[in-house]
């Protein structure tokens, strides 16, 4: 016996090693640094080069100076290499440091938000990874798992079909359906062999507490969902003693010996057990699983009729139908089979093949006992969710191991898709490569045609159809990913759903993916962000993932909320912090041409410590406070994520317009400085400070300007840090020892050093605050007219309102079937794998060819229901 | 935060956490931004006015003396003039006083093309050596005027106290001299914590290069206040240095004649020396710019608003108006 835990386990194998994530946000701030970098290079060559000139020519005039006639041959690099000290404060090494401190902030205001709190379980939201919180508002593409995700992973037994009566139709609950209960009482026998199959085929253990509760412990949601069901109605699986197991059926205890499991595989899609009745020594076998096969394994003249209706009826609700079946063995017969099966059991090469094939031989000549429809209901607020976010331009990507039509069912649902005629679902399935690839080129030219009008096309693929079109189609493929904006694509194994991300990545986009079983753990980890869901399914998804939030809904708020405001708040605060770099830095290469291009300091190194330390970073730092628009009207106008998806606020154009205010306000704070502080008044300490006083009221004003809200704290930050800077500088000018020994004391007794600070703001804002108050009454952007909006209390209010629109699968039955073109071949089942998304259900990819083929031969009636043609 | 909060999982509720804090959003509306340019022109126009009448009332004489005190037989090699020690350097000059100067009277003398920010020179001296009499041979930041031929410490050490400024100024009208006041030029707090008062002046400017002044060694530094006016750089290659305070006023149209020492070698690189009196008002001496500057700054705030105002009237934009917001207009389905 091998047994596998942990990390050895398949699950654990195919997790994959997460990278370290990086944000779009983080590469442009890189990408702009490197550019201020050769920026800064080009400064100190130039400034190099002529201040070497100029020592040549005129320093050597200067006698006071006293340049030794011949120096070392390393004398020519004296110049540059001051200049490079000058000027590598150009870069702000403190970006780094805010910005760590900012996004740990950002993380923790999604840790905190209560609004984010799962009221049910008591979870709050939690930001596992504190630095990639702007990627979250530039998101493009969201790629969601389905049970547990989108649907609340709580599986309810609410409707069967027993021999061709329905029940639960009336009360939607079959479990209290007055008839059933009557005819299980009564003894029929369709329906007592109905719930031994759902009791007893599965692989639940039942433990018993002390009190004499028994729990379940269940791999599948799905089989507990039928055992709770099936104990309900009197028919009570208490006891599994090694192979007995025993039922309390209305008081009566029956023992069955289980004889053989004939496991779940998501290629069979159906289990099976053998069990010998304890009583009357039969045996028999006890099948569920999906219609397409169960149905064709019923003996030969059995009607199936009434089962395929209940299984589209039940379907068409979006409920998850298990087909029941039974038959008798005789001693013989099992006995044959029993030794085939042991054989293949124990055979090294293609077991799984070989067991399936064993399998295969037992499961036939079914008698069906009924359909048994199980609810998987949809989250609250997943629809509104949705549209909200499709509105912010987000595409969503629905990646499942679910069936197509349980997939295109639960789509439909939460609005996913819409339904015809607005929207139009394309299928791309096929099982050989012409196929996969006739079907490819069709949905893209439809594609190509429907891209111009108003209409919602997705499409659709399997995981066997998508296994080909990666491999041989890739281009056409990225092309497709490209043009849709919603794609479902079902039967994915874990890794093809890691794959999509990376093909999604490889076309630069940003994706977020959110799952919450542990088959999603690549996916979220190769996502540019990753989201678990922490559910039922365990903590796998939620520890791999960079945010875990309680419920799919959260998913908005985390994204247009926070997101929306970390990724505003960053270009900002990245921004400017060049800005007030590149304003220093501009005075002194100014002061440079006035001092002989030898590369002195204007500002003494206390000063220029400081600067960075505290006169700028402080007020800025409180910008994590600043929200441009309300939550409200966000989550009102979602579409204005556009602004953050397309990089609006942080890009190259934006940067250049920091630049020039860097340089507008350097040559303004050197031109008044050294103009009014010119002849006597021109003493170098008293000179550096008001031109430091300068920056920093400019400063000042800059990120007053820059702040659409101000909090006590803003305020705080921002006049505070003057007068700090005034208490600071008074302490330093108290010190005998400082070179700045009583310049403070002396500058703010000179009227004329007040007069140079006003004219200072006044010149340097006068000019930024005309262009802004411009653009933002004549060329404003969304995000100002909705600032204005929101603040005048305008009508824009009123408009654009979400209205709720609460659906649920309860009330699909109102609802006509909705035509999608899959339903033109007239049959269109709801078909949930068993434990499809569970841990143990990782469906392998196998080679080209092999197991489906393998199957379709094997099958009495190869009606696979692919539909090539749609 | 109490143990029942750390202990239980959900966030804890604050306006701060919540990002709920109570704030102020202003907006750019015209009102707020028409009316903070009218009152900044408001208020910098007058102050202009204010600033440039201040100035306007200083009384400056300037006089360019530099060529002027080259006798003829040197004009083309000004140089050897000023280097030869054998030549009197003496030079008088005659200045008309166009306006009465009211006491106190202030003699600078201004220096143009002297780069005394320049990095070599800027650093060079040594604040310890110059306050701590134990601390004569710090003289790491003075090379290279550190050490005399017998490598004894030079204080005052460095090239800032060796370039001293040695032109020296008599001033006299009506045949009557006026005295010059020598005391009280540099500041009191270089006097007090940054020049030794037991510090003296030693094996200054005695071999090797001569750069500037000598010094009386039997002064100590803090009263040395030409050479603590000279220690205090210039940020700008023009600056003028405090030489004098005249107590005594001078009445308009007088003509004062100035005896100048002209030691001071400017030659070499083109600098340009003039001597300047000048009275003083609030605003300190005469800066026209400052004036100009407000002017032009709150007459243009004055022309924004203008502008604002007319673009608000001839093209009214609605504030908010949905309508610009494109998603209302195709609506995204």
């Amino acid at each position: 016996m091998v047994y596998f835990l942990g990390n050895e386990t398949k699950l654990g194998m195919s997790r994959g090693v997460a990278e370290p994530k990086l944000t779009a946000m983080d590469a442009m701030i890189d990408k702009l640094t490197g550019a201020i970098f050769i920026f800064q290079i080009v400064v100190v060559i130039v400034l190099g080069i002529a201040g070497n000139v100029w020592k040549d020519t005129e320093a050597r005039k200067h006698w006071y100076v006293l340049y030794p006639d011949e120096g070392p041959w390393y004398e020519l690099l004296i110049i540059p290499l001051r200049f490079e000290l000058l000027c590598s404060i150009m870069i702000p090494i403190s970006i780094k440091v805010s910005l760590d401190l900012v996004k740990s902030l950002y993380a923790k205001f999604i840790d905190w938000d209560k609004q984010m709190v799962d009221v049910e379980t008591a979870t709050p939201a939690n930001a596992t990874n504190t630095a990639i919180s702007e990627d979250l508002g530039q998101v493009e593409y969201i790629l969601t798992d389905k049970t547990g995700t989108l649907t609340e992973n709580k599986m309810i037994f609410k409707r069967c079909c027993i021999a061709g009566t329905f029940f639960g139709n009336e009360n939607g609950d079959a479990v209290k359906d007055v008839e059933l209960l009557k005819a299980i009482n009564t003894g029929s026998p369709d329906a007592i062999k109905f719930l031994t199959v759902m009791a007893i085929c599965n692989t639940v253990i039942p433990i018993k507490s002390p009190s004499g509760i028994v729990t379940y412990k269940a791999q599948s949601q799905d089989e507990e969902a039928l055992v709770r069901a099936a104990a309900s109605m009197h028919m009570d699986f208490v006891n599994k003693n090694a192979n007995i197991l025993e039922i309390n059926f209305n008081g009566s205890l029956i023992q069955y010996e289980v004889l053989d499991y004939l496991e779940f595989t998501s290629d069979r899609k159906r289990m099976s057990v053998v069990v010998r009745d304890c009583s009357s020594n039969k045996i028999i076998l006890l099948s569920k699983g999906a219609d397409e096969a169960i149905l064709p394994c019923a003996y030969a003249g059995f009607q199936t009729k009434t089962f395929y209706e209940a299984v589209d009826q039940y379907a068409q609700m979006g409920l998850r139908t298990f087909c029941l079946a039974w038959r008798e063995l005789n001693e013989v017969e099992y006995h044959d089979w029993s030794l085939l099966f042991k054989e293949a059991n124990s055979t090294l090469v293609d077991r799984e093949w070989r067991v399936a094939e064993v399998c295969q031989r037992l499961e036939q000549d079914l008698e069906i006992l009924g359909v048994a429809a199980i609810e998987d209901r949809l989250q609250d607020g997943v629809p509104e969710a949705i549209e909200t976010l499709r509105k912010a331009g987000i595409n969503f990507w629905m990646l499942t191991g679910d069936k197509q039509n349980t997939a295109i069912q639960i789509a439909l649902s939460c609005n996913f898709v819409s339904p015809e005629p607005k929207g139009q679902l394309l299928l791309i399935n096929g099982k050989t490569e012409d196929e996969v690839c006739r079907n490819l080129e069709r949905v893209l030219l439809t594609m190509r045609i429907t891209k111009a009008e108003p209409k919602d096309v997705a499409f659709v693929i399997d995981g066997w159809a998508l296994e080909i079109a990666l491999k041989n189609y890739r281009k056409a493929f990225t092309e497709l990913a490209i043009l849709s904006r919603t794609a479902i694509c079902c039967r994915v194994t874990p890794s093809q759903k890691a794959q999509l991300v990376e093909l999604l990545k490889s076309c630069d986009y940003r994706t977020l993916a959110i799952g919450d079983g542990g088959n999603d753990v690549r996916m979220i980890q190769q996502a540019d962000i990753g989201v678990g869901i922490s559910g039922r399914e365990g903590l796998q998804a939620a520890r791999a993932a960079d945010y875990s939030i309680g419920k799919f809904r959260f998913l908005t708020r985390l994204i247009l909320v926070h997101g929306r405001y970390s990724y505003n708040r960053t270009a900002f605060l990245s921004q400017y912090s060049f800005y007030k770099s590149l304003l220093i830095c501009f005075i002194q290469i100014f002061f440079s041409f006035v001092s002989g291009v030898s590369g002195t300091s204007l500002f003494n190194s206390v000063s220029l410590m400081a600067y960075n330390v505290f006169y700028t970073s402080v007020p800025v730092l409180v910008s994590v406070l600043d929200k441009d628009l309300s939550e409200k009207t966000v989550m009102q106008h979602p579409q204005i994520l556009f602004y953050c998806q397309a990089g609006r606020l942080l890009n190259p154009t934006t940067f250049a317009g920091w630049f020039g205010r860097a340089l507008f306000h350097a040559i303004v704070v050197f031109a008044i400085t050294m103009h009014s502080y010119a002849f006597e008044k021109s003493e170098m300490e008293e000179v550096s400070m008001v031109a430091l006083s300068g920056c920093v009221w400019l400063q000042a004003f800059v990120v007053t300007l820059e702040t659409n809200s101000f909090t006590i704290l803003q305020h705080v930050a921002i006049w505070g840090n003057l007068v700090v800077f005034y208490i600071i500088n008074w302490i330093v000018s108290a010190l005998p020892r400082s070179g700045m020994y009583t310049i403070m004391y002396r500058l703010c007794r000179q009227p004329a050093y007040w007069n140079t600070m006003f004219l200072i703001v006044a010149a340097g804002m006068g000019p930024v605050l005309a262009l802004k108050y411009f653009r933002y009454t004549y060329r404003s952007s969304k995000i100002n007219i909705l600032q204005q909006a929101e603040r005048l209390g305008g009508p824009i209010l009123s408009l654009g309102n979400i209205e709720p629109q609460p659906r649920t699968l309860d009330d699909t039955d109102d609802r006509s079937p909705l035509s999608i073109s899959q339903s033109k071949n007239g049959r269109s089942s709801v078909f949930e794998p068993l434990l499809s998304d569970s841990p143990s259900a990782v469906r392998r990819s196998f080679g080209p060819g092999a197991t489906f083929d393998f199957f379709q031969s094997q099958s009495k009636s190869s009606n696979y229901p692919r539909n090539k043609d749609n | 935060m109490d143990q029942k909060n750390k202990n239980s999982k959900k966030p804890v509720y604050s306006k701060f956490s919540q990002q709920e804090l109570p704030a102020w959003k202003p907006i750019l509306t015209p009102g707020w931004v028409i009316a903070s340019y009218i009152t900044i022109g408001a208020l910098f126009i007058p102050i202009g006015l204010l600033a440039w009448t201040a100035s306007d009332s200083v009384v400056e004489i300037v006089d360019r003396y530099d060529e002027a005190c080259v006798p003829d037989d040197f004009s083309k090699n000004p140089q050897s003039y000023i280097q030869n020690p054998d030549i009197k350097k003496t030079c008088t000059r005659s200045i008309k006083v166009p306006k009465k100067l009211v006491a106190p009277i202030f003699v600078y003398y201004q220096l143009e093309n002297f780069y005394q920010n320049h990095r070599r020179f800027v650093k060079s001296k040594s604040d310890k050596q110059l306050r701590d009499v134990k601390a004569e041979n710090d003289t790491k930041f003075c090379l290279p005027v550190a050490y005399d031929y017998d490598n004894k410490p030079i204080v005052p050490c460095g090239l800032i106290a060796w370039s001293l400024f040695n032109d020296t100024y008599k001033i006299s009208t009506r045949g009557k001299d006026i005295s010059i006041e020598k005391k009280g030029i540099a500041w009191k707090s270089d006097a007090k914590a940054k020049f030794g008062s037991n510090v003296y002046p030693k094996n200054f400017q005695k071999d090797g290069l001569i750069g500037g002044a000598t010094l009386d060694e039997s002064i100590p530094l803090s009263e040395q206040e030409d050479l603590m006016v000279w220690m205090r750089t210039a940020a700008l290659p023009t600056f003028r240095k405090l030489y004098g305070k005249i107590n005594t006023d001078i009445e308009a149209h007088d003509t004062i004649k100035v005896e100048i020492q002209n030691n001071y070698n400017t030659y070499k690189f083109g600098g340009r020396k003039k001597l300047v009196l000048s009275t003083t008002t609030w605003i300190g001496g005469k800066n026209d710019f400052v004036g100009m500057a407000y002017i032009s700054v709150g007459g243009i705030c004055l022309f924004m608003a203008i502008n604002f105002i007319l673009l608000y009237v001839f093209r009214p934009r609605r504030l908010g108006d949905p309508s610009y917001l494109s998603w209302n207009r195709h609506p995204i389905t």
